[in-house]
């Protein structure tokens, strides 16, 4: 794991190994100090030597500053590796995303992708920029200390060295307890937000039923959990503070009594006694430093394996060696077609799916929740792989086609549908970087969104908010057709694109696609059997199998489900009387649901 | 796994923090409250840490000052005598050993007390926000966004659990902590005194000026990370559309951009920030030099009883003093920081809750021989509201069935926008009543009233005769059963998402209620069929089975007026018509109101109102409203209205 995020280091790898250098310089300036010190006591004070006070004491300042530039030249080397870092930790995330495929995109769910890309990174750069500047430092300055306290007295540096093997050992294990604690704690107070997360969303049924007192009650069991835990933790940690005060204290006192003797029997100086009490506090600052950043790094290790998931998933959909690069016609053919999202899943969501669309023919596609209608479309671009058959589009497999070549001719209008901030032309070239704004307009008559546009202030240079939440969902869906015909595709895919769109307008815009664009194939999935049933055949989709294909008239003959979406649409009474004098208008001769509002929120 | 609501990514971290910090407008009394919050329940506790507190740092001081006594009155005076005399130095070591060991007791002692105080104060922040929260009034969560409201939780209150169980105590050390090494400073000498506190003037500035630098990085960098956090936002979201658009190129282009300027203002934050650590330590070294000199000069000329061992005690001192400055200065920074976040949590605790005025209850009741109403202890499955006449001093029981008049209704959700206009509605007892109309004509907002999720402007609602005012708010939603707009599903099982509805239902009425809903048949192919617990709001769920649930768990409550709210939306039309089969049966005999934009789901119902802009610009029955040939004509055939 380790390795794989360092290689994102790249042209930062420099200052990543820069700063512990300089860091141990900084450290060696600092052990250097308590020396000089001693010997400025042993012969500056006790002889009465004030120019010696005053040589070592400059020396001293020196330290000082070249300390200080130690550790400025640390400080911004660190800055910049970690900074770094994490810029190519994302550009490499974020990169290796715009190549995985729909699949791989299902995997992560959207916001584990997003919280990777944010909240673990910035993580990751936390604990990189600790461990290059501590964790050098801290086991240096240690090691420094302790020789520089052997060299003094290697007597006295034997308790430090005692000492600090039981105190490292004794918090090691506290830490060690501790963070398994911690995490228990952790992973509760993310439950506990989230259960708080789910009464702000769903407030009103919280209201509606009157659970607000069941709620509260639930939240107090939760909290008082947390709060046992909390304490438990926590008083792991607490028994550091004693434990390491009772390391120092222990030692001074020894060193006391054993110094007193020494210094007696004129085996030490007073000088160096003080040099000694010095490092004593250095070597065991250091090793708290040391299992902080123990616990740090393993706080942060969680984040660097999901961003390590990130960065090994290998696209599985890619440019074939030799691509196709033109799609000769709009024709489709699906041969003996099996699909399953998951390959280990046993029902396949597709089976056995054989097919032939000619080009320019218009298809529509029926069927439940769950049936595979949108399964179905989605190979055709090859935004999924087929698990055996194969899926032809002009002739050719679709996995011998360069993706970009295949994607321009075969436009999706998908289901969940997105804009994206910036202007409605903005939006629209997505579908044509170099379409004209007379193209744009063109096409947004076609998608009928030319009316709504026109009434906005600022027409086509209207700004679409984030996720387009400054146009109804109707206007949207429009929007997204728009963008889609500016390809000028070969095939044409609506996934139930005109949900929102009420009956008349979407019937307008079928005209526009008959009259305007007839070479091209259309492919529209639909709930509302108005939607489809001009189409030149009708695919009804059962259970991930073809149930049925024809026109709406041999399909009302021959197939149960379509019938009965159709009754399920409309009463017996009105079907029996189509409204004779709206016939020439092409459409709704048939009533049926009109919903223009997909989403009726109020505010 | 993907279906995510870009409303629950934006929550949490990141999105708060951005600009500059806050200007709090009365940060003393924000200081008070908090404190009064989470050190006024533990009172005696408090007293135990400020006791531990200070015997600890004393103990510390002590120690310090030993090393004076060490070198000056023991090991000094010992140089050169023949046989020394050590037992004096082991008493004084063993007194030490004494007091430090008092310091260690209490040290922990005062920790892990506070830990009893932090954890407890959090529990009772956390419940009583919670708590308040729960009695808010659904306009504050309309009005207010998730996300804002979550990051209370999440961030807030997290920077309170800091602040209270590390800052405050640390900040409260010390400051003790500087304070007697002050005092044993000057006791040592006065002279050096002023040497130290000068350097610690010079290195207070210097600290300032660097964070005032890294501050308006910090700005910067926390507005460029907004930037590119929307951005990987926004195109995550969308990344199966560019992959349909083969945008990738740009998509990166643009990444790149914004990343690339992250990184310059991030790495200037971070650099001065991370120069902060270097510069105080070696100024604190310098502080150590200056007084090592000018202490060595007084100890050789013994100016005022300035010793060898003083000098030791002093340096330590020195050493110790910094510590703590620069640990002020950063903690006040992180105070102020919590002080933002304590507001916030106050002020959702102080906002107004929902008020109750209503009096007229609902209880169980009986008939008795002669019909009269009576009031019953146990579960009858006959309901009556218990009205208490206040003039009179009597009280009346009316049987609950579920008969709505709506007189001349105005609302609107501010005073100056009124988005209901005159709205008449009598729904009596077995009536099925449908509202259709465009987005924002105002159905979902006429649901909202009867529960009384919000009040009326102007008119009057009548339920059963009563006026909903008076009919306590919590009898009255017992008395609604609704499915909403959007589905909410509660992390649980299944069995538990359906009884939400009554929490009292037995096993047999939950599978019954889901037999109805037609939710059945997927709940029993799920793997641990009733009891496959779901979390996330259901998203292992599809939004049609979902909704089942939602209909189920209204199903249960079974309530004598159902509001049906856009509930089938997602439901295909076949499994539509069979609930449908199961909620008539369910709701013969009593109220229904529906909203859906499919006409279908509506078509049979006894009253259908077509609403526009707030107002009922038809009603009737299904064939009524298609002989019109208006609005509803228009909607239901999908033509322009015949001219």
């Amino acid at each position: 794991m380790f390795g794989k995020l360092l290689a994102q280091l790249k042209e930062y790898k420099t200052f990543a190994l820069i700063t512990p250098v300089c860091m141990i310089l900084e450290v060696i300036a600092e052990t250097i100090t308590p020396r000089l010190m001693g010997l400025l006591v042993d012969n500056g004070v006790e002889k009465g030597d004030i120019s010696y006070i005053i040589r070592v004491g400059l020396m001293m300042f020196f330290c000082a500053l070249f300390g200080l530039f130690a550790g400025l030249a640390g400080g911004f080397t660190a800055a910049k590796a970690s900074t770094g870092f994490a810029k190519n930790l994302r550009k490499a995330m974020y990169g290796n995303i715009q190549t995985f495929s729909f699949s791989n995109i299902d995997k992560f769910s959207t916001a584990g992708l997003i919280t990777r890309l944010t909240t673990d990174v910035t993580n990751v750069q936390n604990a990189f920029q600790m461990v290059i500047r501590m964790s050098f430092r801290a086991p240096f300055s240690l090691i420094f200390a302790m020789t520089a306290a052997f060299l003094v007295s290697a007597r006295i540096a034997r308790v430090y060295l005692v000492a600090v093997l039981i105190l490292a050992a004794i918090i090691v294990t506290i830490m060690l307890s501790a963070m398994k604690s911690f995490r228990q704690v952790f992973k509760k107070y993310d439950e506990l937000n989230a259960t708080v997360q789910e009464n702000v969303n769903a407030i009103r049924v919280v209201k509606a039923y009157v659970r607000e007192d069941y709620e509260k009650s639930r939240m107090y069991k939760a909290c008082e959990n947390i709060y046992n835990l909390f304490v438990n933790a926590e008083s792991k940690v607490v028994l550091n503070g004693p434990v390491m005060m009772t390391a120092i204290y222990t030692c001074i006192m020894i060193i006391s009594w054993l110094g007193a003797h020494m210094i007696v029997n004129s085996e030490l100086t007073t000088g160096e006694l003080m040099t000694l009490l010095t490092y004593c506090m250095n070597i065991l600052m250091n090793l708290m430093m040391l299992s902080m950043i123990f616990v740090m790094v393993s706080i942060s290790m969680a984040s660097g394996e999901r961003i390590v998931e990130v960065l090994d998933e290998t696209a599985d959909i890619v440019d074939p060696e030799d691509p196709v690069m033109e799609v000769r016609d709009g024709s489709i053919e699906f041969n003996d077609v099996d699909f399953s999202y998951y390959k280990e899943s046993e029902a396949p969501v597709l089976k056995d799916i054989t097919l032939k669309i000619k080009s320019g023919e218009t298809i529509g596609i029926i069927g439940g929740t769950g049936s595979g209608k949108t399964t179905l479309v989605n190979l055709i671009c090859r935004l999924y792989d087929v698990m055996q058959g194969k899926v032809m589009v002009g002739g050719v497999n679709v996995k011998e086609y360069d993706l970009e070549t295949l994607r321009n001719e075969v436009a999706v209008v998908l289901q969940k549908n997105v804009l994206f901030s910036g202007t409605i032309y903005d939006n629209l070239r997505w579908g044509n970087v170099n379409a004209t704004d007379e193209e744009c307009r063109k096409a947004c008559r076609l998608a009928c969104a030319d009316e709504f546009i026109e009434k906005m202030p600022d027409k086509y240079d209207t700004y679409i908010e984030q996720g387009g939440t400054n146009v109804s969902g109707g206007q949207k869906q429009r929007l997204c057709i728009a963008r889609a015909l500016l390809k000028k595709p070969k095939v044409l895919i609506l996934d139930d694109s005109t949900s929102a769109v009420d009956t008349a307008t979407d019937a307008k815009i079928r005209r526009a696609f008959y009259e305007e664009i007839p070479d091209t194939t259309k492919i529209i999935i639909a709930q509302r059997v108005s939607s489809v049933k001009d189409a030149d055949r009708i695919i009804v989709m059962d259970d991930g199998r073809i149930n049925g294909i024809g026109t709406h008239e041999e399909l009302l003959n021959n197939n149960d489900i379509y019938r009965d979406v159709y009754e399920s649409q409309t009463s017996e009474r009105d079907f029996d009387k189509p409204d004779g004098d709206d016939k020439d208008k092409g459409n709704g001769t048939v009533p049926v649901d009109a919903d223009k509002d997909y989403k009726g929120g109020e505010d | 796994m993907a279906e995510q609501k870009p409303r629950e990514i934006k929550m949490g971290r990141g999105a708060r923090g951005m600009g500059p910090r806050p200007k709090l407008e009365n940060p003393g009394r924000i200081f008070k409250r908090l404190c009064a919050a989470s050190f006024g329940h533990y009172k005696l506790h408090m007293v135990f840490v400020c006791l531990g507190i200070f015997l600890s740092v004393l103990c510390t001081v002590r120690g310090t000052l030993f090393m004076k006594e060490l070198v000056d009155v023991y090991i000094l005076p010992m140089i050169g005598q023949k046989d020394p005399d050590f037992i004096p130095l082991r008493n004084a070591i063993i007194r030490m050993v004494i007091i430090l060991a008092v310091g260690i007791l209490s040290t922990f002692t005062y920790n892990k007390l506070m830990i009893y105080v932090s954890q407890g104060s959090l529990k009772s922040i956390r419940t009583t926000l919670f708590e308040r929260m729960e009695n808010l009034p659904v306009k504050y969560f309309d009005t207010h966004s998730h996300g804002d409201i979550m990051s209370v939780y999440t961030n807030d209150v997290d920077t309170l659990r800091q602040v209270i169980s590390q800052t405050m105590p640390q900040l409260l050390n010390s400051v003790i902590t500087v304070v007697s090494i002050l005092i044993s400073m000057i006791a040592l000498s006065l002279p050096l005194t002023f040497v130290t506190l000068f350097m610690v003037a010079v290195m207070l500035f210097a600290s300032k000026a660097v964070v005032k630098k890294s501050s308006q990085f910090f700005v910067k960098q926390q507005g460029e990370l907004g930037a590119l956090n929307g951005y990987i936002e926004e195109m995550i979201e969308g990344q199966k559309v560019i992959k349909v658009f083969c945008h990738e190129g740009r998509a990166v282009e643009d990444f790149d951009e914004l990343n690339e300027n992250l990184y310059v203002s991030a790495n200037n934050a971070n650099k001065y920030v991370n120069i902060m650590g270097p510069i105080n330590a070696q100024l604190g070294n310098v502080s150590y030099v200056l007084v090592a000199i000018v202490g060595a000069i007084f100890a050789i000329g013994n100016f005022w009883g300035f010793t060898l061992g003083s000098l030791a005690s002093f340096l330590t001192f020195n050493r110790n003093l910094n510590m703590p400055i620069n640990q002020i200065s950063q903690q006040f920074n992180t105070v102020v920081m919590a002080l933002a976040g304590a507001d916030r949590v106050f002020k959702l605790m102080d906002e107004e809750p929902e008020t109750d005025e209503g009096y007229v209850m609902l209880v169980n009741a009986k008939k008795d021989d002669e019909g009269n109403i009576t009031e019953s202890e146990e579960r009858t499955g006959m309901w009556a509201w218990k009205h208490y006449h206040k003039a009179e001093g009597t009280t009346t029981y009316v049987e609950l069935k579920g008969d709505v008049v709506f007189n001349d209704v105005d609302f609107g959700y501010t005073d100056d926008k009124i988005v209901l206009h005159n709205i008449d509605i009598y729904a009596t007892p077995g009536m099925k009543i449908a509202f259709v109309g465009s987005t924002g004509a105002g159905k979902t907002t006429i649901t909202n009233l009867i529960n009384r999720f919000y009040d009326i402007q102007d008119g009057k609602i009548r339920y059963d005769g009563i006026n909903i005012n008076k009919i306590k708010k919590a009898d009255l939603r017992r008395s609604l059963g609704i499915v909403l707009q959007d589905t909410h599903l509660f992390t649980g099982t299944i069995k538990e998402n359906i009884r939400y509805g009554r929490l009292d239902a037995t096993d047999e009425e939950v599978v019954a209620a889901a037999k109805l809903a037609n939710a059945h048949s997927f709940i029993r192919h799920l793997p641990l069929g009733y009891d496959t617990v779901i979390t996330g709001d259901g998203g292992s769920l599809s939004q049609g089975q979902r909704q089942l649930l939602a209909i189920a768990r209204a199903a249960i409550a079974d309530p004598p007026v159902l509001i049906l709210d856009e509930a089938t939306s997602s439901i295909d039309t076949r499994t539509e018509k069979l609930i449908q089969q199961g909620m008539d049966k369910l709701m013969k005999g009593r109220t229904t109101f529906v909203i859906a934009h499919r006409l279908s789901t509506i078509k049979n119902s006894d009253c259908i109102m077509v609403l526009e802009q707030g107002r009922i610009i038809e009603r009737g029955t299904h064939e009524q409203l298609l002989e019109q040939k208006g609005r509803y004509y228009h909607l239901y055939t999908g033509n322009q209205i015949a001219s």
